[in-house]
Formats: C-alpha cells, sequence, structure tokens
C-alpha cells in the first residue's frame, strides 16, 4: 500500500488497512532493535523535534530513542525551559521552530484539537504525541501491535478499559484502532468518568469493574489522574481501589489467558495492585517495547520511507 | 422628507401587513398612505417594491468594545455593521474597559454614538460594579445617563442574595435586570456544550444543566420579589420550558435567543473550529428543534445576536485557549429569515421578535412601531436575494464568524435610522452622510 499522510494526528480518520501496514512496518522497526547495532540510516540527514507543551519522559524519551534509532537529528523542546512561560502564543512557538526547518514535529499539548491547529498552520510533518482528552495516536497503534502479538487477532475480543475514560486521550484512539479491528470494548469507571455518550461509539459503559473483566481478553487500565481533576469526580483513592481497581480477586473473572496492560505510569495499589502489575499476564514493558517500533515505523513513513528498510 | 414607496408594510404594534408608501419628516414617521403614491414629493424616494417595510431592526444585545478593546470593534465600525445589518438600534453590554458601571461610561458610549454611530446605541450598564458581583451599581444615576437595563452580561451574578437584592431594590423604579443565566461551579472550566461532540473531541463540557439551573434560579428570585426580569441567550431546551412556565403563572419573565442558537449545532465544532466557540455553548439538535418551538410559539421574545468581536489571534488558537463569542449584526437579519420557509413563523412574528419585542422590553419609546409620530428608524428588507456572506462583506472590525461562506437567502436594503439613510442597496439611492 503507497502512505500518502503529512501528519498522523489522530486515528479516527485510519483505515484499518493502514493500521496493519504501520504494524507491518513497525515488525521491521522491530527487527532492527534485536540486532546489535541498533541504528539504521534511514533518516539521515533530517531532523525531528519533540514540541512537548506538556510534562512526559517515557513517550518523549520513545520518540527520541526512535528517532535516533532511525538516524535522524533529534531535538527536544519543552515547555519548561521555553518561551511558552513568557506568553508567547502555540502558534509563534511553532513557527518559530518551523523556521529551523525540521522535518517533523512531534507535538504534545494539553489542548484537545492543538495537533490539527498547528498542522494547518506549518507545513513540516506533525505526529501527535497527545492532545488533551483528545487523541494519543502512537498509543492506539501501540497497544494494537502488543495485543496483536499475544493474541494474534483483535476480532471478536472483549477488551475493557478501567479508569478516567472522560479525560483519556488513550481511550478515544483506542477506540479507533481497537474497535475498528473488531474488538468488544467495555469502558469502566466511575459514573462521572465515563459519560453516558460514550455508548455511541457502540462500547458497553458500566460502573461494574467485575462486568466488565468477566470473559475479558484484555484489560487495559488506565492511570487515574488526580492531577487533571480540578474537582473531585469521586470520594478517594481509598475508594475508588476499593471499585475500580484490578486484583486478583477481580481479575480471575477473565479469561485464563487473559492480559494486562497499563499505558503508564502506574499508580501501584491503587489502579492496579502490587502483584498484578508484575505478574505474568502483564504486558505493561511489552507496550513500552512496542511503542519505540510504531514510532519509529511513523517517523519513517513520514520521512517518506515507502519500503520497509531491512 | 423620505418617502418609501410601493413596499409591504409590515408592523405588528399597530397591526398592519399590507402594500403602501411611509413618509417620514423631521425624523419621524409621519403617515402612511396606500393607493397612488405621492406624484410630486419633495425629498428622497426610496422604491421599496417587492420589499417589506419594517420598524427599525433592534438588537439588545451587542458587545461594542468600546470604550477599552477599540482593536476588536468599536461604536463606529460595530454601528456601521449594524446598519448593513438592518439594525437601526442596539443594546451594549457593559463588560467595557472601564466597565459600563459609572455615568461617564455611559455617557462616553451614547455621546460617541452620536457623533460617530450608525446607528442608535442604548448601553446597558453593570448590575454589579466591575462585574465583579459584589456590590450593586448606582442604577438609578447610571439610568439617568441613559442606561436602558442593567446586565453583568458575559458572566451571571452569582451570589443569589445580591441578585434578589437588585432586583427588588430596582423594581419600584422599573429598571430592567437581564441575566447572563449560568452556574458558573456546574459549567465548570468547560468550553463546548457536554455532548457527544464535545465527548468524541475530548473537549471538557458545559452540561446544559449550568444554564437551567441559573435560569430557573433567577425565575424564582424574579417571584419572590414580585420583580421583572429578561433571560439573555436561551440556548436549551429546558431553558425554553422554564421561560414558558413562568410567563403561564404570570410572571414578568421575557427571554431572548440568538440565530446560531437555532442555526447550529454542537456538530459545528468538528475540527475543533473556534469560530463555533461561544457561551453559553452551541447545543444539541434536540435543543434547536426547542428555541425554534419557542419562536414559534411566542415564548421567546426577541432575537439577539450577542455580537461578540474578537481579533484573529485570540481566535487562532488551541480550541481551549479561544476566546468565547463571534460576530453576528449582518447575519442575524438573513438567518432570522430563514425561519420563515416552511411558514411556521410568519413575517410579522419576524419584526416582532427583531424590533417590536426588544422595544417593549427595553421600553424604547417611538422604537419598535412605525405608527405616525414614531422614530423614523425603517428598515427596508429584501427577503428574497441570495447572497454569499464572504470576508470583504464584513463591516466589524472582525471577522470571527461561522457563517463566513454561507449563501444567505434575504437581507436589508436600506436602513433609516432618525430618517437618515444609513445603509442602502438600492440602484439610484444613496446614503446619507
Amino acid at each position: 500500500m503507497e502512505w500518502h499522510r503529512r501528519n498522523v494526528l489522530g486515528l479516527s480518520d485510519f483505515h484499518p488497512e493502514e493500521m496493519e501496514f504501520v504494524i507491518d512496518t513497525a515488525r521491521s522497526m522491530e527487527e532492527v532493535l534485536t540486532r546489535d547495532i541498533k541504528k539504521v540510516p534511514a533518516l539521515r540527514g533530517k531532523t525531528v523535534v519533540n514540541l512537548f507543551f506538556e510534562a512526559s519522559t517515557r513517550t518523549r524519551t520513545s520518540f527520541e530513542i526512535a528517532g535516533k534509532r532511525l538516524s535522524a537529528d533529534v531535538v527536544n523542546f519543552s515547555s519548561g525551559t521555553s518561551s511558552v512561560t513568557k506568553g508567547e502564543t502555540l502558534l509563534d512557538t511553532a513557527r518559530n521552530i518551523e523556521a529551523m526547518k525540521p522535518n517533523i514535529l512531534v507535538v504534545r499539548h494539553s489542548a484537545s484539537g492543538a495537533a490539527l491547529f498547528l498542522s494547518r498552520h506549518v507545513s513540516c510533518s506533525i505526529i501527535n504525541a497527545g492532545d488533551g482528552a483528545n487523541e494519543h495516536p502512537t498509543q492506539g497503534l501501540l497497544d494494537l501491535y502488543t495485543i496483536l502479538k499475544v493474541k494474534g487477532k483483535i476480532a471478536g475480543l472483549k477488551i475493557a478499559i478501567v479508569g478516567d475514560i472522560l479525560h483519556s486521550r488513550v481511550v478515544r484512539s483506542d477506540l479507533h484502532s481497537l474497535g475498528r479491528m473488531g474488538a468488544k470494548l467495555w469502558l469502566c469507571g466511575p459514573a462521572p468518568l465515563v459519560p453516558r455518550e460514550m455508548e455511541r461509539t457502540g462500547a458497553v459503559v458500566t460502573s461494574d469493574i467485575r462486568e466488565a473483566v468477566r470473559g475479558a481478553d484484555v484489560i487495559i487500565m488506565l492511570r487515574i489522574q488526580l492531577e487533571r481533576q480540578k474537582t473531585a469526580y469521586f470520594p478517594s483513592l481509598r475508594e475508588y481501589s476499593r471499585r475500580f481497581g484490578l486484583n486478583r480477586d477481580v481479575f480471575s473473572l477473565a479469561k485464563d489467558d487473559a492480559v494486562i496492560m497499563h499505558p503508564g505510569p502506574i499508580n501501584r495499589g491503587v489502579e492496579l495492585s502490587d502483584e498484578l502489575a508484575d505478574c505474568e499476564h502483564s504486558l505493561v514493558l511489552r507496550q513500552v517495547e512496542s511503542g519505540v517500533a510504531v514510532r519509529m515505523a511513523l517517523l519513517y513513513l513520514l520521512a517518506g520511507g515507502s519500503h520497509v528498510a531491512h | 422628507m423620505l418617502l418609501i414607496k410601493g413596499g409591504r408594510v409590515i408592523d405588528p404594534a399597530s397591526g398592519r401587513d399590507e402594500i403602501g408608501h411611509l413618509v417620514l419628516e423631521d425624523g419621524k414617521v409621519r403617515e402612511f398612505l396606500t393607493g397612488e403614491a405621492p406624484a410630486r414629493f419633495q425629498g428622497k424616494v426610496i422604491s421599496a417594491v417587492g420589499k417589506w417595510v419594517v420598524p427599525g431592526l433592534i438588537d439588545m444585545h451587542v458587545h461594542l468594545r468600546d470604550p477599552g478593546y477599540e482593536w476588536k470593534e468599536d461604536i463606529s465600525t460595530g454601528t456601521r455593521a449594524a446598519a448593513a445589518g438592518g439594525f437601526t438600534s442596539v443594546a451594549c453590554m457593559a463588560n467595557t474597559n472601564p466597565v459600563n458601571d459609572s455615568p461617564e461610561v455611559t455617557r462616553h458610549i451614547i455621546e460617541k454614538a452620536h457623533r460617530e454611530g450608525y446607528a442608535n446605541v442604548f448601553p446597558v450598564a453593570a448590575v454589579t460594579r466591575g462585574l465583579e458581583g459584589k456590590e450593586m451599581a448606582d442604577f438609578s444615576e447610571l439610568a439617568d445617563a441613559g442606561a436602558v437595563a442593567f446586565s453583568d452580561d458575559g458572566k451571571p451574578v452569582e451570589n443569589s442574595l445580591l441578585l434578589r437584592r437588585a432586583m427588588e431594590y430596582v423594581r419600584p423604579f422599573g429598571y430592567l435586570i437581564l441575566s447572563h443565566a449560568e452556574d458558573s461551579v456546574l459549567a465548570g472550566g468547560g468550553a463546548a456544550h457536554e455532548g457527544w461532540t464535545a465527548r468524541k473531541l475530548g473537549i471538557p463540557g458545559i452540561p446544559s444543566v449550568a444554564e437551567e439551573v441559573a435560569i430557573a434560579r433567577d425565575i424564582l428570585i424574579a417571584r419572590q420579589v414580585g420583580g421583572k426580569l429578561h433571560i439573555q441567550h436561551i440556548s436549551t431546551r429546558m431553558g425554553v420550558d422554564l421561560l414558558r412556565m413562568a410567563r403561564r403563572a404570570g410572571l414578568d419573565v421575557t427571554g431572548e435567543t440568538a440565530p446560531h442558537y437555532f442555526t447550529l449545532t454542537d456538530a459545528a465544532l468538528e475540527g475543533y473550529d473556534t469560530n463555533a466557540k461561544m457561551n453559553p455553548p452551541l447545543r444539541g439538535e434536540d435543543d434547536r428543534m426547542a428555541i425554534l418551538d419557542g419562536i414559534q410559539d411566542g415564548t421567546i421574545d426577541a432575537i439577539a445576536c450577542d455580537h461578540a468581536p474578537h481579533e484573529a489571534y485570540v481566535k487562532k488558537c488551541e480550541f481551549a485557549a479561544a476566546a468565547n463569542g463571534i460576530i453576528g449584526l449582518q447575519t442575524s437579519l438573513p438567518l432570522s429569515l430563514s425561519l420563515l420557509a416552511g411558514g411556521k413563523v410568519a413575517p410579522a412574528r419576524l419584526v416582532e421578535l427583531l424590533s417590536a419585542g426588544p422595544a417593549r422590553i427595553l421600553c424604547l419609546r417611538g422604537k419598535g412601531t412605525l405608527a405616525a409620530g414614531a422614530d423614523a428608524d425603517v428598515t427596508v428588507i429584501d427577503p428574497e436575494v441570495e447572497w454569499e456572506f464572504g470576508p470583504s462583506d464584513v463591516l466589524s472590525k472582525s471577522m470571527n464568524s461561522p457563517f463566513l461562506g454561507w449563501k444567505m437567502r434575504g437581507r436589508a436594503a436600506a436602513t433609516i435610522c432618525g430618517g437618515r439613510i444609513r445603509h442602502v442597496t438600492i440602484a439610484g439611492v444613496t446614503a446619507d452622510a
């Protein structure tokens, strides 16, 4: 298949074949990561700028490593060290960076729609590394890739996503990636954090974690983000953990070969019990591995690579 | 002297809807004539054949941004846009800088409008000093300076006791409080209607209930003190229902909506269009239908566009950071005319909503009617002309409209304010200086 995209802003308009194409490319990239010298010259002379307006270590590091494995020059720009704190607008900042002629901007911002907005005003490629509560497309793809590795398929799987659905960009991307591939999705969390409107996606909405987990093939636990909440959506972390935490007892309702995922960072003992976080069912670290491969694939495709580098 | 001949004169205040000729003299309506037009007429003549001749349109809710934000709009450009849109009068909100909470600001607006305006400007002064919601403004002094009503528009009067006292205090003087009905705690920092679109786009929601509890509260306070009250920019189904209920209970409560609430829904936010961002937000289709019902059955008293000009850069940014509001004076009439399609809203009812209604609510003497002796404020409407609202049409200083590029039907062919032609598109007729 031909790759025509200039940007990856979200998965809402990705066709299943397109996602499969990215995953195929990611597979080849992962092969590079098994080599002794984990670097190929595919993006030599290209510049990737990580434009992060919101704190993130793992996603930024993942993109940075992905770019470096492909020999791109990777520059990190984060708001703490920038003019953003001096009141510069998002657009001005992006245009300033663009004037330095990067090939790809990897953007993270706390406002939904920020990546789309920038894509309308700059000419280099943009990868959305998370915009507010809208999308986190590389997470959606790496979740898809990780599940495919273990389960070999998506169609027909029962996948429960548990936590703060309302504020989660991971959910909005997973709904496209996993949903479009035929998974049966269940969204679970405290009622104020699981909007009923989400039923329109075809997902089942519930506040009963046992119901969500029963017979599930995959359970994706979300970080409960207290820092995002200006007002309380539930009484306390203690109460949350009791109702919505995944522990041995609840997990026993899932299929025997069920797997546990988490986009990280984990609040151990809150949404996920300590023992489950490290058990053989946990795919958390494999998600991180897949993440580098998927990001390499997208950087490679956006920089104009048409066939896979072997 | 000005003769407007051969038009369909629609004046619900005097029960008139017939073809005839209108004679204006010395800033007043002199007479209405039927039959042959006067053969020799000493003065300008406008042919209004095939057009409507209606009392000058009144928009009771605009932001002219003057004083203090003249880069967004000023009294001259704002009233120029008003005249082009068919409006001969506008009521401007108090969230200027300084806030219109003193007679000096009220007088500044009136005097500047007198010098530079293309339409009558009726200032609305603040309910609370500095719009801070803490102390009442000096109502009588402001009214004497020319304020026609009081509103903290842009934000609600959150303190229920303060609102109660204000409504109670002004009741004996007949002053009117216009309410921006919003429970800001329930609105919770949202940026779009809490519905599917906001959920999908990951935009924090403003639930309908944030408007509804505030409307209910305001109506119940009005009931408690026997005061009168006007609800601004109603956007929800329950908001319309509450107004209907209040009226049935015999309360002196009126309400307005804006063209965008009966024209658009939150679906317009797709792609994070910041020109579809305003407060209250665009609601769902069910709300839009309820607004249409309210317009049709007489529950809603006025259409007011909430003209809210903003410079490009406060809209050209990420959605959450974008300013609220859109310009509306030049699109209000054509969008309202679209209500005629299907015959559910009659032309006379439309004139009610755009002229007689607001004149009655704000007690603007001599406005909202074409009866002999009324002010010579007249709008000639071409209800059929098809045109496209493009950037070059915008007379406002700001371009923040979701309707740019829209195909419109109908617009003002001539706007006459105090007997002076302030806007005209009829061949052979020129505007007065």
